[in-house]
């Protein structure tokens, strides 16, 4: 069976100047919720909508189900449910309205009634959509691309400006379709959307992937899965960092604004031996926490740089 | 074992109805639908092309209404003669179309140059008047000339030749008759370049147009479901407007109403095209609204709205007459007015056609969904 979503060497240059997609590799197997994680730029949104077939890469070959956009675009677009990043859906009608009008272009759409239940949109199903929160407004976002009995949802930032409950909510959407035998692909910026939703994901950044596996797969190539933080009261220069690296079950060291990010694998082996060195230099800790290692441990690792960095 | 018990429940899912199909123009039919929905709904719309050209007619038909025996009204510098001269005028058989006022020199130069009076009249040493009057405003001519011979009349002047005159102010020939077409075309030509153009781009912006492109809607269903709305809407602009004329205007409609639909629907759609070939690229509507107005303007001021293009000199009428609101006001005016037939008009139809086919071919090739 062909993948669900396969590309190979995408390009996509904006008049001849900016590369916004690198040569990128992507193999999404049916069934799958795969996420694009990375900071805003990175060539995310470009990537997906060259995969919806709403964008020509430059170079590069697409294919979903085996069959690609130039040969078989009409029979495809039935497949694919899509919510794009910030469409405005038009004020004056309904939600049914717009589920209805966004049902008839397909051959053989759900109920409305069904999506509206499954959305909880129910209640607002005669409201104008000028008058829907953001939360209400992306899940009628999703209800468009769900309207049509997808094969593969396509979401880009889905849940970007929405409240803890309304993510949580789109979250359980999500995993909804996914259970019933969908195959998912979103982007995002939000790690820990990606580590609680994706089943393998890519980081992107500058228009590369420049990892991808399973969030726990990620995060175990950092080395070690607890991050030891702390400070010191005096200026210790480049030195301090090989003794760092020199404690037990250390895997690496960061130093950021006088703060050091140790990634370590026993976090009781480490500690101990990290207060009797800071001891022993005569200078004394102001700061000392630990915790799991994330996503964005892995992101900050691979790139240098925060994720959120504006 | 009760089947309500056996029947699982799930609060996500509700159970799945029997899938439906769609027609071939359930896309189509939708689309239409959502649009009449949104003009319904959107009480600007309603003003600007059904309320706004109705003021527009009202406003401008009763500024300048062909009022039974326009009074004329004549300043009389108050004098030792003046008297004598309201006097004369009294006797004037007509002495009704006059309105004199004697008045202070100094009133009588001020509403003059205000418009006020159409004539001053200064008695002169001995018997005699001295008239002053504007050769370049009509009504002041007028004016003078009737003054005169009543005046002269009222002094003992005899007419040689025996004259009568039947006043005839048919509907037809009236500003009001004039203007009511002009305005249709003018009211077609602008719901068709915004109601195409301003929300295509709108769409284009909100990403809409792209969220559509993503579905399997047909582009060409997309595109005729907005020059059905169009259609649908102009029946009703033209419909109004006329009946307004009828009514509060007592114009007369030589034409029959099928010949002036068929020229108002390939008006309609003639800028339909024009509007689509504006929107074809713009990304916001800022840059939509200059352009639709750049394009709309020589239109209003050369295609004959308020008054005719004959105004203008002759050697630019065959460009003004290669407008398509010019060909579509021409058009009107003549089925409207005069009752030619359709086929006596070929040349302004065939005008219409080549600007709105030109265009939509052009805007078909150039478009941006996304």
């Amino acid at each position: 069976m062909p993948a669900a979503i396969e590309c190979r060497d995408l390009r996509k240059t904006y008049d001849g100047k900016v590369e916004a997609v690198r040569g990128l590799n992507l193999q999404i197997q049916a069934g799958e919720c795969f996420g694009l994680l990375g900071p805003n730029g990175a060539g995310k949104t470009t990537t997906i909508e060259i995969l919806e077939g709403l964008l020509q890469p430059t170079s590069g070959h697409v294919s979903i189900f085996g069959h690609t956009w130039q040969e078989n675009e009409r029979e495809m677009r039935e497949w694919l449910g899509i919510s794009l990043q910030e469409t405005r859906l038009s004020d004056k009608l309904t939600v049914r309205e717009t589920i209805e009008l966004f049902a008839s272009f397909y051959r053989e759409p759900r109920s409305s009634d069904e999506v509206l239940g499954q959305l909880q949109l129910t209640e607002k199903a005669d409201s104008w959509v000028g008058k829907l929160s953001g939360g209400q407004r992306q899940r009628l976002a999703v209800a468009t691309a769900l309207v049509c009995n997808p094969k593969i949802l396509f979401l880009d930032e889905p849940t970007t400006g929405l409240d803890p409950q309304s993510r949580r909510q789109l979250w359980e959407i999500i995993r909804v379709f996914q259970r019933d035998g969908g195959t998912v692909l979103l982007t995002t910026h939000y790690m820990d959307e990606a580590e609680r939703l994706c089943d393998r994901l890519a980081i992107v950044d500058h228009g590369q992937i420049i990892a991808e596996g399973s969030p726990a797969d990620l995060i175990d190539r950092l080395g070690g899965h607890h991050v030891v933080e702390f400070a010191v009261n005096q200026d210790l220069n480049g030195a301090a960092t090989a003794l760092w690296r020199s404690l037990p079950s250390v895997e690496s060291v960061r130093e950021e604004n006088g703060l050091v990010e140790l990634n370590v694998r026993e976090p009781h082996l480490t500690i101990p031996a990290l207060l009797d060195s800071i001891a022993k230099q005569g200078s004394a800790l102001e700061h000392l926490s630990t915790r799991q290692a994330s996503l964005e441990d892995v992101f900050v690792r691979l790139t240098g740089r925060h994720l959120r960095d504006d | 074992m009760s089947v309500a018990q056996e029947t699982p429940v799930s609060a996500i899912k509700a159970p799945s109805l029997p899938p439906r199909r769609n027609g071939r123009w359930s896309g189509y039919a939708h689309l239409l639908m959502a649009r009449m929905l949104e003009l319904k709904r959107e009480p600007e719309v309603v003003f600007w092309v059904f309320v706004f050209p109705l003021l527009l007619a009202l406003g401008l038909g009763i500024a300048f209404r062909n009022k039974p025996g326009d009074a004329i009204s004549v300043a009389i510098v108050d004098g030792s003669n003046a008297a004598n001269a309201q006097s004369m005028l009294a006797l004037s058989p007509h002495h009704e179309q006059f309105r004199p006022q004697i008045v202070s020199a100094e009133e009588a130069r001020k509403g003059f140059r205000l418009g006020k009076y159409d004539l001053v009249i200064q008695p002169s040493a001995g018997q005699g008047f001295e008239y002053r009057y504007d050769p370049a405003r009509p009504e002041s001519v007028l004016a003078k000339t009737e003054v005169n011979d009543a005046l002269q009349a009222a002094a003992g002047r005899k007419d040689i030749l025996s004259t009568t005159s039947i006043a005839s102010s048919e509907p037809g020939s009236r500003y009001i008759d004039f203007l009511i077409p002009g305005l249709l075309g003018m009211n077609l030509m602008n719901s068709g370049m915004w109601g195409i153009g301003f929300a295509l781009v709108d769409m284009r912006q909100r990403k809409l147009l792209k969220r559509f492109v993503g579905t399997p809607m047909r582009r060409g269903d997309f595109l005729l479901a907005l020059a059905s709305s169009r259609l649908i809407l102009m029946i009703v602009e033209v419909g109004l407007l006329l009946a307004f004329g009828v009514l509060f205007f007592h114009m007369r409609v030589m034409g029959s109403v099928g010949t002036i639909a068929l020229i108002a629907g390939l008006g309609s759609l003639t800028f339909g095209g024009v509007g689509l070939l504006t929107a074809s690229r713009a990304q916001k509507i800022e840059s939509v609204s200059g352009l639709i107005n750049l394009v709309m303007m020589p239109m209003w001021i050369f295609s004959g709205v308020f008054f005719s293009y004959e105004r203008f000199p002759a050697i630019i009428h065959p460009l003004i007459k290669a407008l398509p609101l010019t060909a579509l006001n021409d058009a009107l005016r003549t089925s409207i007015l005069e009752g030619t037939p359709l086929l006596h008009q070929w040349s302004r139809l065939l005008i219409m056609l080549l600007w709105g086919g030109i265009s939509f071919l052009l805007a078909l090739k150039w478009f941006r969904w996304t």
